[in-house]
């Protein structure tokens, strides 16, 4: 492997790429790569991160055309000396890499992702079994990195989609066998631009980087509503 | 109108959509019935228009090509409409997409049930 790389960087203002030569280590990862040309060369790119751990999910961006997390994605693993780094789809830009999370969000808000877990009369507290939490543990390893309605052909054209990251995250409650909601948050997702615009394109689950499957989970959640599961 | 409007409005899409597949998976095995017929009368033979004719006037066969009518005409235009909200939104767009599909799957169950009866009462 050479130890430069070509970086090139997607501007808004220019609407065009700015090309800097960055000096790589077998470990550097895409988001120090970015870091270096902001520091050294070019302070106004812009672009948001926070953990560099793949935990706080901010650094969500296209790598060579695929949406990835740039902390978690090292230049070794990219098979190429020339390394583009984009905005995500499906997103409004703020500037350079930086982008809009208003939708995501929203949405996530929606599905209200949170339990009401009263607990049961006869007990002080919730009994789950393992087999309980396997139905639903994965789903609660989001991140909210936006990845995967980066991916969502839906996304791109219908701008009321709920969106796989929402889908996958009403899955986690609706399967927790604590939860009360399951049926209001059903009848949530239960619109025209809900659940069923899902055409199984399966691109949410390649690119999550945390091992989330939301296809399987945008599936499993019609199981329920077409009464196949309870 | 009301009827219209309880289509439009009241249903939920999980039951517009268990409609859209049962009619996808019932029409799939009538019009399996419906080529092995033609299959039976030999192919060509069978496109023939005395023989068309002749089918229309069977009452079991035209009713089973009135049930494919309404059932294909019904997933077609869930469909299109399916297709039409991924494409563009906005309130009285998706209105005028669910209104239009409903009418234009009437439309076409009117027209073709017409054929169907006028072939079936040999008017043509
Ligand atoms: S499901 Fe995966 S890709 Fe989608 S927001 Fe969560 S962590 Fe990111
Ligand atoms: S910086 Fe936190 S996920 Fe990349």
């Amino acid at each position: 492997m050479n130890n430069t790389i070509k970086l090139r960087v997607k501007r808004s203002a220019t609407d065009d790429f700015d090309e800097f030569t960055i000096p790589v280590q077998k470990w550097t990862t895409v988001l120090e790569c970015i870091l270096h040309a902001k520091h050294q060369f070019d302070h106004s790119i812009a672009v948001r991160y926070s953990c560099r751990q793949a935990t706080c999910g901010s650094c969500g961006m296209k790598i060579n055309g695929k949406p990835s997390l740039a902390c978690f994605t090292k230049v070794s693993e990219i098979d190429s000396d020339t390394i583009t780094v984009e905005p995500m789809s499906n997103f409004p830009i703020i500037r350079d890499l930086a982008v809009k999370f208003d939708r995501l969000f929203e949405n996530h808000r929606k599905v209200m992702p949170y339990m009401d877990n009263t607990p049961p009369e006869s007990s002080r507290m919730h009994i789950q079994s393992p087999a309980e939490l396997d139905k639903f543990i994965q789903f609660a390893n989001c991140i909210k990195c936006g990845l995967c309605n980066s991916a969502c052909p839906t996304m791109a054209t219908d701008t009321s989609f709920t969106g796989p990251q929402a889908l996958a995250q009403a899955y986690r409650y609706v399967a927790d066998s604590r939860d009360k909601d399951k049926d209001k948050r059903l009848r949530i997702i239960d619109d025209s631009h809900g659940i069923w615009r899902c055409h199984f394109a399966g691109s949410c689950s390649q690119v999550c980087p945390k091992g989330v499957d939301p296809a399987m989970g945008i599936q499993l959640l019609r199981g329920y509503m077409l009464g196949l599961s309870d | 109108m009301a009827l219209l409007y309880c289509l439009v409005y009241d249903m939920r899409e999980s039951h517009i959509m268990k409609i859209h597949y049962g009619t996808a998976l019932a029409a799939v095995g009538l019009v399996a019935v419906h080529i092995l017929m033609r299959m039976a009368d030999g192919y060509h033979q069978s496109l023939e228009f005395a023989n068309v004719l002749a089918n229309y006037q069977f009452v079991p066969y035209a009713g089973l090509l009135e049930i494919i009518l309404i059932l294909l005409s019904i997933h077609g235009f869930n469909g299109l409409r399916v297709i039409l909200l991924e494409l563009h939104q906005g309130h009285s767009y998706e209105k005028a997409v669910s209104y239009g599909c409903i009418a234009g799957m009437i439309g076409l169950i009117a027209y073709g049930s017409r054929t169907i009866v006028m072939a079936n009462m040999g008017m043509i």
